[in-house]
């Protein structure tokens, strides 16, 4: 008999299902790899922003400090950090006891507020630009991610700090201040294990992005960390590399992306046509191929053009 | 209960009335099913009866646009006989009239940059000699915001040296001429700065007749940049540059296949 309790029981119910669903579906699924003696890597998916991924793009990095362990950027959102902490305390019950942002792009600092009360290190361009940028940034991310972003705030990294020996948490270090990626790219040499952390400098079977790049500091960044030789290179995005033929291969595609888009301004090329013209085969099955490419067009054809075509007045 | 009925059949009537009355006199069954067509149709085209959708039409864009303020976009109507004027427009944002090509001696071809506003069906309304229109559409989706932002001249304080700065060049082979003009293009809907854009770009031989031509209208992106599309062979040495913004300035260049930098 459906008396008025039981309705009122039944409708009750029904907005839970949906909602126990949606939690089930919006967490992130991460693992820790171990890579070298107190070393581990989580490895991101070599995609674009989707909400099937929650933006789990990106590779982080956990190193063993003295008091805990040091965290190598925080991921794309505040879910995302709160999974990083409990993945950390599973490894090491006093979870993490230092953060280092890489650089300022959103997929590699919106888990920072998770760890607003320890020591958040990154070079001063990158404060700044997150300071600057951070909150565009969070309005596209919401717009790609949705609900996966829900509760992120922009938290800029809290300590600045320069090129040169370092030590975080007991850890020794060579911190390199490059750019060229972004305006201030941080790269960290272990000199533990020679394990390179490079940041967004390096990508490995993944196309690389360059909404704020600029090319030829960015060749002359990866030549740099060409003559560390590296005995293990932790790309940005895709697998960690123990042969370094990761920045050979981001070398190699920035000469190409740089060449082609000049090539094209020189030919009276418009970007529509540039973003139509097939991949070499070597760039063509990289993760995120052909729309990285294609964004590659929209960021840097009309500044290239301009150097490119002579004055008509 | 006869009174509520009346008045029911009333409301009804005057509803479908009022609706027919917006209607242009031809409707037609738009692709992107958007919901604003009808309204352009009437605003933009001055609501023609010879009027169809025409996969002839194609607009080559990226899905998704990367840089609101420069999406690219490339018009191709070469398949219509005997093109008079190509209007192009986006359904949804403040202005919808990006511009219109008189293609007058060039094919009926153009490639071009503008400022999006937010996701949009973006169509190309093709007119030839004898009235009848022919439209294109394609759908670019934008995070947007691109109507309402200062222009980027304005972070450098040289902007004013830079205006009307042309850049380009022809290529005779190919038949194609590449012009870049500096000009912020000002939409009048950021804060406290008012319309200032360019409203005529042609190109022109050296004795002043028409190659082809454009009404730019405010979403042209800052620093408008177009290709034009000839026959091979068919451009002369050099071509002039003609242009005027609403503030009066004059755009003068000349466009040659001279040395590339």
């Amino acid at each position: 008999m459906l008396t008025r309790r039981t309705t009122l029981g039944l409708l009750a119910s029904l907005p839970l299902a949906p909602r126990a669903f949606a939690q089930a579906r919006l967490s992130y699924d991460l693992t820790a790899k171990p890579l070298a003696d107190g070393i581990w890597m989580v490895e991101g998916a070599t995609e674009y922003f989707s909400m099937e991924n929650g933006g789990a793009i990106v590779n982080v990095t956990l190193m063993k400090g003295d008091s805990g362990l040091i965290l190598f950027d925080t991921g794309s959102s505040r879910r995302y950090g709160e999974a990083l902490a409990s993945l950390a305390r599973s490894l090491d019950i006093r979870g993490i006891s230092a953060v280092v942002n890489t650089h300022h792009h959103p997929d590699h600092f919106f888990g920072n507020q998770i760890f607003a009360d320890r020591p958040i290190h990154a070079l001063g361009g990158t404060r700044q630009a997150a300071l600057d940028e951070g909150e565009a940034f969070a309005d596209n991310m919401y717009r790609l991610l949705g609900d996966w972003m829900r509760g992120t705030e922009v938290v800029p990294p809290s300590d600045v700090i320069a090129g040169g020996e370092l030590a975080l948490d007991g850890r020794d270090f060579l911190a390199l201040p490059l750019g060229g990626h972004t305006g201030a790219d941080l790269a960290l040499m272990d000199r533990r294990t020679g394990t390179l952390v490079a940041g967004d400098l390096v990508f490995y079977n993944r196309a690389p992005t360059t909404p704020s790049a600029d090319i030829p500091r960015w060749q002359q960044a990866l030549e740099a960390l060409q003559a560390e030789k590296p005995a293990l290179v932790i790309p940005g995005h895709g697998p960690a590399d123990p042969t370094g033929a990761s920045i050979t291969q981001t070398r190699d595609y920035l000469g190409w992306l740089d060449g082609t888009l000049r090539a094209g301004a020189r030919s009276g090329l418009d970007m529509v046509e540039l973003m139509e013209t097939p991949l070499p085969d070597r760039f063509a099955g990289m993760g995120a191929q052909p729309q990285e490419y294609q964004r590659s067009v929209a960021h840097l054809f009309p500044g290239i053009e301009r150097e490119e075509l002579p004055r008509g007045n | 209960m006869f009174i509520r009925t009346v008045f029911a059949a009333l409301i009804a009537v005057a509803g479908s009335a009022a609706v027919a009355l917006d209607d242009p006199q031809t409707v037609l069954q738009d692709p992107m099913g958007s919901g604003m067509w009808n309204y352009h149709q009437k605003g933009l085209l001055g609501d023609p009866a010879d009027i169809r959708f025409d996969d002839r039409v194609v607009l080559r864009a990226p899905d998704s646009a990367e840089d609101s303020l420069n999406v690219p976009l490339l018009v191709d109507a070469t398949a219509i006989p005997d093109v008079k004027r190509i209007v192009i427009s986006a359904d949804y944002g403040p202005i919808p009239h990006i511009l219109t090509y008189y293609p007058e001696q060039a094919e009926p071809k153009l490639a071009l940059r503008f400022k999006i506003d937010q996701a949009t069906a973006i169509r190309a309304s093709v007119e030839t000699q004898s009235g009848s229109w022919h439209i294109g559409s394609t759908y670019i989706d934008a995070a947007g915001g691109g109507c309402t932002a200062p222009a980027n001249a304005y972070a450098s304080d040289d902007w004013e040296e830079k205006l009307g700065e042309v850049h380009g060049r022809l290529w005779s082979a190919s038949g194609r001429a590449r012009l870049v003009v500096d000009h912020p293009m000002d939409t009048g809907l950021a804060d406290g700065i008012p319309v200032f854009i360019i409203q005529d770009l042609s190109l022109q031989t050296e004795d002043g007749t028409p190659l082809a031509r454009l009404e730019l209208h405010e979403p042209v992106n800052e620093d408008p940049a177009f290709t034009f599309y000839f026959d091979a062979g068919a451009l002369p040495a050099s071509v002039k540059v003609m242009g005027r913004d609403n503030n009066g300035n004059r755009i003068r260049g000349v466009l040659s296949e001279g040395e590339l930098n």
